[in-house]
């Protein structure tokens, strides 16, 4: 079978962003940029089903602009087989990135779609489940585990009250939680190797999709501070400065 | 004129306090009719546990077998068919709402806004963005319905005092069949919900094991709090995975949280970031987490913790 994995650019987990100034954005330019975390978690758990003899090949795609190709290419080396560059310069919202990515589940017709929970730069949480409810098929979101039999897969979840177990049928959509698997490192020769593998790139205007700027964002603003607080000496200070504010 | 869809969250028979919490937010657009449906396979209990809630015009029931467990691909159908009529579809931003709701938005074809902090008018919207580090103001469609997602942290629930109709509908809607629930694993515990909870107690990795992580379970206990933990004490599998607190697990605003052996990382911080009042206990001076914390105490919390515990 065949895995399609969604693979988004994202600013690094690691990076404090700044709010700029005048509230039109947050500062991108020059920041280190990565594949969003879940994402790599879906690309890994693809790999590992394709190791395990369950898929046959495991394609990765994105949408973004042109220099998104570096970060394909990333996805290649890890091990993807194909990649597929759905090029925009737009900001692409998910109901958006739904639609995109069902014209590239009919046309490739995998059975399984991995994506991320979220992505760490909108935490919007909603293109899995989107593109299940367009595409018609069940979703897994959440997944902490996932064990493909044939026809179904059987998916753990993890939910606020613990850990919940679905079966789907494929195909289906699966969304990746933190502890689903730990991705591998990227070695040297596979770099080299993903230099020749095939990376198609498609205009997103050909795609037929509209692309509608759903929500509009009027205005960015840093977090709210918290006052600066103090350091106590020990515990009799910390018990009676709780205690004065009545919290204990 | 507003009028809101609450679906509402509820497990064993019992509604989750996230749906107050929903109201509250619906509360925050003046004069908005706010009616609550309640999905399941016996709705009854659940829906007059809705229908005291002070806000509520009317509780809508969907009584069917295939609702006995939330499948979002199956309430889905349901709840936009429902949705006829409603300017808003708001539900929970917890795991539960995060499922379903960008299925509903998805089947009447509009965006979804996720995790609402604020309201700044019937389709004006505050949000955070990149872990919690920008809030962003976004506007969705006044042609159309809203969908969204409400940030429990952010919205106190709305109290009891209600005496709302309930009203039972039957939807048309085909239901897939694709899905088989198969079992939830509830990790048991006497204490408070980490998500309602007045005072929380968090340990990280520097409890060093399950067995040390008892000193936290304690202290907790001793002042009424429920426990939560860093991601690396939930991989490191001192305590099961829905005790994490952060980006990626539960968002949290009690009025107490304790900090213990936690550095402090951005996707931690931005769980607790609404929490009244932060403690910090770590060995490490320079750890972030006193960067937010209103009193900090620099020390070995396998000293600390247990004197603590004995002068409370």
């Amino acid at each position: 079978m065949k895995i399609l994995v969604g693979y988004k650019r994202v600013v690094d987990y690691n990076v404090r962003i700044q709010v700029k100034p005048d509230g039109s954005g947050v500062v991108t330019e020059g920041v280190k940029l990565s594949a969003n975390p879940f994402d790599d978690i879906a690309l890994e758990e693809a790999l590992r089903l394709r190791d395990k003899g369950i898929a046959t090949e495991v394609v990765v795609a994105t949408l973004g602009p042109a220099d998104c190709q570096a970060h394909l290419r990333n996805g290649l080396a890890m091990g993807a087989n194909r990649a597929i560059h759905v090029v925009t310069d737009q900001a692409v919202q998910p109901l958006t990135a739904a639609r995109a990515l069902l014209k590239l589940v009919e046309k490739e017709q995998p059975q399984i779609v991995l994506l991320g929970k979220q992505a760490i730069d909108d935490d919007a949480n909603q293109t899995g489940q989107m593109l299940a409810t367009l595409w018609g098929r069940p979703q897994a979101t959440f997944a902490g585990k996932v064990e493909v039999n044939g026809d179904h897969a059987t998916v753990v979840r993890e939910v606020d009250a613990g850990l919940e177990t679905l079966e789907v049928q494929l195909p289906a959509v699966i969304t990746t939680d933190l502890r689903l698997n730990e991705p591998r490192f990227i070695k040297l020769p596979d770099i080299m190797k993903a230099k020749s593998k095939p990376l198609e790139t498609i205009a997103f205007a050909d795609l037929g999709v509209e692309a509608g700027d759903h929500l509009k964002t009027s205005h960015y603003a840093p977090p709210a501070k918290r006052s600066k607080g103090v350091m106590v000496k020990d515990v009799a200070e910390l018990v009676s400065a709780l205690k004065a504010k009545g919290l204990v | 004129m507003s009028k809101f869809l609450i679906v509402a969250e509820h497990l064993g028979g019992k509604l989750n306090s996230s749906t107050a919490r929903c109201v509250s937010c619906a509360q925050a657009i003046a004069g908005a009719e706010i009616h609550v449906a309640v999905l399941s396979d016996a709705p009854e209990a659940v829906a007059a546990e809705a229908a005291r809630i002070a806000g509520v015009a009317k509780v809508i029931t969907v009584a069917n077998a295939a609702n006995a467990h939330p499948v979002a691909q199956v309430l889905a159908p349901q709840v936009a068919k429902l949705a006829a009529g409603y300017s808003h579809v708001f539900g929970p931003s917890t795991t539960f709402g995060k499922d379903l709701m960008p299925c509903v938005a998805a089947l009447l074809g509009v965006a979804q806004v996720s995790d609402i902090m604020a309201v700044e008018g019937p389709h004006v919207f505050k949000r955070p963005i990149y872990a919690g580090n920008a809030i962003i103001t976004v506007e969705a469609p006044s042609s159309m319905a809203v969908v969204g997602t409400v940030r429990t942290a952010s919205w106190p629930a709305a109290g009891n005092g209600g005496a709302a109709a309930v009203e039972a509908a039957s939807v048309d809607a085909a239901l897939p069949s694709h899905t088989r629930f198969v079992s939830l694993q509830q990790g048991k515990s006497d204490r408070p919900d980490l998500q309602g909870a007045s005072k929380v107690v968090s340990g990280g990795r520097a409890l060093g094991s399950a067995d040390a992580f008892k000193i936290i379970y304690s202290l907790a206990d001793k002042m009424g709090a429920a426990v939560g933990a860093s991601r690396a004490a939930v991989d490191a599998g001192y305590v099961p995975n829905e005790l994490q607190v952060g980006q990626t697990g539960k968002i949290i605003a009690p009025e107490l949280y304790v900090a213990i052996g936690i550095s402090g990382a951005i996707q931690h911080l931005t769980g607790i970031k609404d929490a009244g009042t932060i403690v910090a206990i770590n060995k490490d001076a320079e750890a972030p987490i006193f960067e937010i914390a209103d009193f900090g105490l620099v020390g070995d919390l396998f000293q600390i913790v247990p004197e603590l515990e004995q002068s409370l």
